[in-house]
């Protein structure tokens, strides 16, 4: 471990921290409909829009047609995603000439982008062609992370609503969250990150002949404005199938930088916007503490562990003082790529610009233990944030049980049905991770492994973990494109996002209807430490009690066996 | 449910029009306007013609050139398939090929620098450290025939800083250090020196 790493370690914190506010008030003010300096461009198209979709925009939703819409929409998106996949043979900006990608891989990656996974079974050059990175898989970047968006910021009008039982109109939110935040911050990004060398054109490929003689054929597309949006909307999802560790997705320490920070930004704002919505900012940032210290325990566990030699280098005889460097680029070092792996896992984004397969055991089972604790360390844009509302619920509940009174949250009274559904939420990705992982290791999915013995389990724990909780990221090793993976891992992610999605929008529709009472002097705050502290304690009580069977099969044995590295 | 269609059908198909065509074409165009370099790839030439990208690693092995790291893109730095080795921390394979690459430098493992043992994420790592850079002078100037010295301080000269001091690693680009030593007069050209 260096300075210079620590330093960037704590300076990426502190930017991330200090842009939370900016963006959450921006983000409220767009939720709310109040005037932002892009109303006068945007407010028009926006109108127009809605007559042409046949939206009324003031009207309020309740929870059921909210949630209804989620999924119509995502059904539709999905089916649409297909469609241009399969197709992609016969349509134009396919200057490779590659056909129709296979039924199962395309149904796989439509599930996977439209629920905001970007899961990827296929390596992005050899398989997809320009209109379908741009208009099936971007649009869709765009879309799900909108998607996250709105649920999150209905959940919190519902917390906050007085009595009126409704969340807000799910197509207006979707719109705003693109046309107000996504798009405009793409199109300020996508073009300095091309003035920092990464590519966008619309030809196949760069020929080069090398300094020895042979041809080099480099492959390159309309990149940059992917990367934008697929850094900002947490969704992941690389051109390249090396994703964020190729030099032409990644091309240097300062992209490296402005991607990470772009993973973090809308998710720590939507924690402000929270506190915005229910009137009391602190309850926000109670939040953002309790996801910012389980975020710095994980990095520094990361960076420390890739700090050593892995054990087959020790074998090998490698001087172990430079670390971990078996996948990883010499540009970013162990620090960035540490870094990036613990930013990516917990925000549910699952770019990688370092192979987590090549991890130590414990650097590799951090990212595994991010996801499996619920995504809600920040977590996706949206989806982090009514993740981590269902365990503050749960908190108080289980705070009220403590002192023996009646559970009350921001003064609403919290009855049983809402327990009930927040624990379905909470329980539901980690059943399809179990699940899932145990067909898959009792014979149905082994046959994709690339290593034996633990790391072999654990490359099949972190594949339905990381569809599980619509995260993306994969230890590469395995291959996943058999019957049993793709629509295994398929059904995880759709899990993982519409059995929360519904539970929690539900929640919200229960509270929405429930006026609050003025706070008593025996209710438990939610802001202030003590309470930081429960809910932290919560969330990894309750992961820990989950998948502790599962990291001693896998990561854990593997660090035993092999003296911890 | 019937009602959600027709939203649902008109804002996918707008969305698809807005994010998925005119927003990456409308980056194409202004990238092309205005960094059309970086936009194409940043290729780089030499007498007109393209021999690489300078972002993207290629492969060397002769020994008058400076060499990167393992790739597992491929046959190795195939731009067309970029890929980590995806070998585990406890993998035989990794000991195994680790071994076989130091056989290729012909000097014992623990002498060499690490990066130059162990494959990068994308196959086409660009870099190495300086010094992975430096640890290769005496053999590309003896193939070369060229003093040690001003190999050495070739290579000092290409060492790039991090940026702004903190962020990143130190590194040299591969494709442009063998450049400039292929731009070096030769002394009096040793066997297997000189320009392919």
């Amino acid at each position: 471990m260096t300075i210079e790493g620590w330093i960037l370690i704590l300076g990426f914190t502190l930017i991330v921290a200090a842009l939370a506010r900016p963006v959450g008030l921006y983000l409220d003010a767009v939720y709310a409909g109040r005037r932002t300096w892009l109303t006068p461009l945007v407010a028009p198209v926006e109108r127009g829009i809605y007559a042409l979709a046949g939206v009324r925009p003031q009207e309020a939703q309740g929870w059921r047609t909210y949630a209804v819409g989620v999924v119509v929409f995502s059904l539709v998106s999905a089916l649409v995603v297909h469609a241009i996949l399969r197709l992609q043979g016969v349509l134009p900006f396919n200057p490779q000439g590659f056909e129709g990608v296979p039924p199962a891989i395309a149904a796989n990656t439509a599930v996977s982008f439209v629920t905001n996974t970007n899961w990827q079974s296929y390596g992005g050059e050899t398989t997809m062609s320009h209109l379908s990175q741009m208009a099936a898989l971007t649009v869709q970047n765009f879309a799900s992370a909108a998607v996250g968006m709105a649920v999150a910021v209905a959940v919190s009008r519902g917390i906050a609503a007085r009595g009126s039982g409704t969340l807000g109109n799910f197509w207006v939110d979707l719109m705003r969250g693109v046309l107000y935040v996504l798009l405009p911050a793409c199109v300020v990004l996508a073009l300095p990150y091309v003035a920092l060398g990464i590519p966008q054109t619309l030809a196949g490929s760069l020929q080069a002949s090398t300094l020895e003689g042979p041809t080099q054929d480099i492959a390159v597309g309309p990149v940059a404005s992917q990367v934008a949006i697929k850094m900002l909307g947490t969704n992941g999802g690389g051109f390249f199938n090396a994703n964020a560790a190729h030099p032409l997705e990644n091309t240097g320490a300062l992209t490296n930088f402005i991607q990470m920070v772009s993973i973090f930004v809308l998710g720590a704002g939507l924690c402000v916007t929270f506190g915005r919505i229910v009137g009391d900012e602190r309850q926000g940032w109670a939040i953002l503490a309790a996801m910012g210290s389980l975020f710095l325990v994980g990095v520094g566990l990361t960076y420390w562990a890739e700090s050593h030699a892995s054990a087959a280098l020790v074998a090998a005889g490698v001087d172990p003082s430079a670390g971990n460097m078996e996948g990883k680029e010499t540009r970013f070092g162990i620090a960035a790529s540490a870094l990036f792996a613990v930013v990516t896992t917990a925000a549910s984004c699952g770019a990688v610009n370092a192979m987590h397969d090549s991890f130590t055991p414990l650097g590799g089972m951090v990212p595994m233990v991010n996801m499996m604790l619920g995504e809600v360390i920040v977590g996706g844009v949206g989806a982090g944030l009514y993740g981590m509302l269902v365990f503050v619920l749960l908190t108080v509940f289980i705070a009220g049980l403590m002192v023996g009174r009646t559970p009350t949250w921001l003064g609403k009274r919290i009855e049983a049905r809402e327990v009930r559904l927040a624990v379905f939420a909470i329980l539901a990705a980690p059943f399809a991770i179990l699940v899932g992982t145990a067909f898959a290791a009792a014979g149905a999915g082994t046959a994709g492994v690339q290593d034996g013995g633990p790391h072999g389990f654990s490359e099949m724990l972190y594949a339905f973990t990381s569809a599980g909780a619509n995260n993306g990221s994969a230890f590469g090793g395995l291959t996943a494109t058999s019957d049993f993976w793709a629509y295994g891992l398929a059904a995880a992610m759709m899990v993982g996002r519409f059995l929360i999605i519904v539970p929690v929008l539900a929640i919200a529709g229960a509270l929405s209807t429930r006026s609050p009472a003025a706070a008593s002097a025996g209710a438990f705050p939610t802001s202030g430490p003590l309470f930081v502290g429960l809910l932290v304690a919560i969330v990894l009580i309750v992961g820990g009690l989950t998948f502790f069977p599962a990291l001693a099969l896998g990561p854990l044995a593997e660090a035993t066996a092999s003296g911890l590295f | 449910m019937l009602v959600h269609l027709r939203p649902a059908l008109v804002l996918v198909a707008l969305l698809t029009a807005l994010t998925g065509i005119a927003y990456p074409l409308g980056v194409t165009g202004l990238a092309a306007a205005v960094f059309p370099h970086q936009a194409a790839g940043s290729p780089v030439t030499r007498d007109g013609v393209v021999v690489g990208s300078s972002l993207v690693g290629q492969s060397f092995s002769q020994p008058q050139y400076f060499w990167g790291r393992p790739s597992a893109a491929g046959e190795g730095y195939d731009g067309r398939a970029s890929s980590g080795s995806n070998l585990g921390p406890t993998s035989q394979a990794l000991a195994d090929r680790v071994r076989a690459e130091a056989a290729r430098h012909g000097v014992p493992v623990s002498r060499i620098p690490p990066e130059l043992l162990t494959a990068s994420g994308s196959g086409l790592d660009p870099h190495i450290s300086r010094q992975a850079a430096l640890f290769q002078v005496a053999r590309v100037a003896s193939a070369r025939g060229l003093p040690v010295d001003d190999v050495q301080a070739l290579v000092e000269a290409r060492v790039e800083p991090r940026f702004a001091g903190v962020l990143g690693e130190e590194w040299v680009n591969i494709l442009a250090l063998n450049m400039a030593l292929d731009a070096m007069p030769l002394a009096n050209a040793a066997p297997g020196a000189g320009v392919p």
